[in-house]
């Protein structure tokens, strides 16, 4: 059979074919009916899990936590018991001391029915990754669904330890529909997804260093990459800082005047850059190899 | 939007314990639908929550039909819909009573 | 109000802060004791290079001037919204802005902001939502959308956002909307450099917005929630 893809599948059937077999345990399940207080007097129906599950499980036999966010139920967007579930599920990592954090992000970022105690969720959630990685504990981040990863939420990936993307999958702050909504279709053309993949997609974002392991479209694949980074341990001391700083530093100074994401690879060194993103994944990293930002 | 409630009564009671099922997702065009054991042995509870008003008729007919077909006795079935077809909700309902009795999703 | 008049109130004894730009820094004397000031201006669009110059200078405080309390002035419309800043990654840049700022906490310089003018979105998310202590002058806008664009975009008509956001604040721009969230601590009035002085004293921790959050009626459920999920007792 055919392994399942990742961007097609539901935050569900990912969860459950990302752990061990049977071993999620899911804290507040849709029996519970915690859902949204905002949506319905915006004539929005809620789901009995506010469109996103948390809880804890196994990986290859390690003790984690976790959490999948539901794409297709407003668009994976943050609201008040949506952020509340994630938040409680890092704060829980202080007290259990699970072997890593495993986030399953797809998500618009806040959502907009309820802006406001989405926005401060957002904040309460980068302050708990950020006190889960000093305790010790690793969060590492899964992007490869349908919606990608923006807005506050692409900030907190960029908060954690690892990012692990498919070329499907969507990296950044502003998402091109909001960018061409506010600044025109000359600034960003939402619908040329040829241009949209190559400025925010998983291998553009793999290239710059922004995402630490590209692995093909399945389950199994983002299961065997997070295997495999459960021994990261986190760093980010001053000196971790200064690194990271000097590193952004270098990628303004060396990119900074580029318009387009093939001037990038090109000054990256990698021939054929116009290749590149009809590549297989793993034709795409033999040919850069080390080269990426 | 619109809540509906249809009751059922003389079904078949289920077999004790079952583990509550899922199946769809809240999303333009489905409907995701919370099949629990819960009530007297011979009810069947049916609450809809649905963003398109005004189809009371049409979910009343796929209800009945569902019911008539598995005669779900002391049974809860919770959904919560963006305007599904009446197709799609068929599929959902067969998928989760299928989960339910211990078959996969 | 501008940079000036609002750094000649907070800090009447005398500051050291060029305010040209739209993003200053420099130093304030709030009762005898020196405080770090980085602020920004003009509700300025924050972009790579500004996150970046921002981080420095938080870096640099941290090296040269350890446990000095720390004071952000937040005036911005957000994140930029351009494709060159997205290609170059600005969700990292942000991010990074974020953990010097949690850096300097966790090294023992008191944080606290202040939004004087307008916070929106991303630019607020990764600098004065990063405080320890969050406050606001009563003429100051919070929020993430204007309710016409929201109305776009979820389709929901304008006069219904209008007339609910009259009751809920859970949608709405507002400052008052964002004091019943628990985000802002209090909104500041009168004697500004007697609120600082206070502020950089209060405690604070982690739980305190949401908690502030529900006993304002703002956030009824994010405390809650988030404690049923921390003590679940299975797992």
């Amino acid at each position: 059979m055919k392994p399942k893809s990742y961007y097609e599948a539901s935050a569900r059937e990912r969860m459950a074919a990302f752990l061990d077999p049977g071993s999620f345990q899911e804290f507040l399940p849709p029996t519970d009916r915690v859902s949204s207080p905002h949506l319905r007097q915006l004539d929005q129906p809620g789901a009995f899990d506010d469109g996103i599950l948390v809880g804890s499980g196994r990986l290859a036999g390690h003790p984690v936590l976790a959490a999948a966010q539901e794409g297709v139920f407003m668009g994976g967007a943050v609201g008040e018991v949506h952020g509340a579930k994630l938040v409680g599920l890092l704060e829980r990592t202080l007290v259990t001391r699970p072997a890593a954090v495993i986030l399953l992000l797809e998500t618009g970022g806040v959502r907009l029915h309820e802006a406001n105690a989405g926005l401060v969720a957002v904040s309460e959630v980068m302050h708990a990754v950020l006190a889960v990685r000093v305790a010790g504990i690793p969060v590492l981040v899964l992007d490869g669904g349908q919606f990608g990863c923006f807005g506050g939420m692409g900030i907190v990936a960029a908060l954690c330890d690892a990012v692990v993307m498919s070329e499907e999958g969507r990296l950044g702050l502003s998402g091109p529909e909001v960018i061409e909504a506010s600044r025109g279709v000359e600034e960003f053309d939402s619908r040329d997804r040829a241009l949209v993949w190559r400025t925010v997609g998983g291998k553009h974002r793999y290239l710059l260093g922004e995402a630490t392991r590209l692995v093909e479209d399945t389950v199994p694949a983002f299961r065997e990459a997070a295997i495999g980074l459960l021994g990261t341990l986190p760093v980010f001391g001053l000196e971790d800082l200064e690194a990271e700083h000097a590193r952004l530093q270098g990628r303004l100074e060396r990119f900074g005047d580029c318009r387009e994401s093939f001037e990038i690879w090109t000054r990256l060194g990698i021939e054929d850059p116009q290749a590149l993103p009809l590549l297989e994944t793993s034709a795409f990293l033999a040919q850069v190899g080390g080269k990426r930002g | 939007m619109e809540s509906l409630t249809f009751e059922y009564r003389g079904g078949v009671p289920i077999e004790s314990p079952r583990i509550p099922v899922i199946a769809g997702v809240v999303g333009s065009g489905n409907l995701e639908i919370l099949l629990e054991a819960e009530g007297p042995a011979d009810h069947c509870t049916i609450v809809v929550v649905t963003a398109a008003a005004g189809f009371g008729a049409i979910w009343q007919a796929v209800m009945d039909d569902f019911v008539a077909r598995h005669k779900p006795g002391g049974v809860r079935l919770s959904i919560n819909d963006v305007g599904a077809t009446p197709a799609v909700v068929s599929l959902r309902l067969e998928q989760a009573w299928d989960a339910f009795q211990g078959g996969s999703a | 109000m501008d940079a000036h008049t609002l750094l000649d109130r907070l800090f009447p004894t005398g500051h050291a802060v060029a305010s040209e730009d739209t993003y200053f820094h420099g130093s304030g004397t709030c009762r005898g004791a020196t405080v770090v000031v980085l602020g920004t201006s003009e509700e300025v669009e924050i972009g790579v290079e500004l996150a970046l110059a921002m981080a420095r200078d938080v870096l640099d405080v941290i090296k040269t001037a350890p446990r000095r309390p720390i004071l952000l002035l937040v005036a911005t419309s957000g994140q930029r919204l351009s494709r060159r800043d997205e290609m170059l990654g600005i969700h990292a840049y942000l991010a990074h802005l974020a953990k010097t700022i949690d850096l300097a906490k966790r090294r023992g310089h008191p944080v606290v902001s202040l939004v004087w003018s307008r916070a929106v979105s991303g630019g607020f998310l990764s600098t004065g939502l990063l405080a320890d202590l969050c406050f606001a002058l009563p003429e100051a806008e919070i929020g993430v959308m204007n309710l016409p664009a929201m109305s776009r975009i979820t389709k929901i008509p304008l006069e219904r956002l209008e007339s609910l956001s009259l009751t809920s604040p859970v949608f709405a721009p507002g400052v008052e909307n964002y004091l019943r969230m628990g985000a802002i601590e209090a909104i500041w009035q009168g004697d500004l450099e007697a609120h600082l002085d206070a502020a950089f004293r209060l405690p604070s921790d982690r739980e305190r917005r949401r908690a502030l959050g529900e006993v304002r009626g703002g956030r009824q459920l994010a405390r809650s929630v988030a404690e049923r999920v921390r003590s679940h007792e299975r797992g």
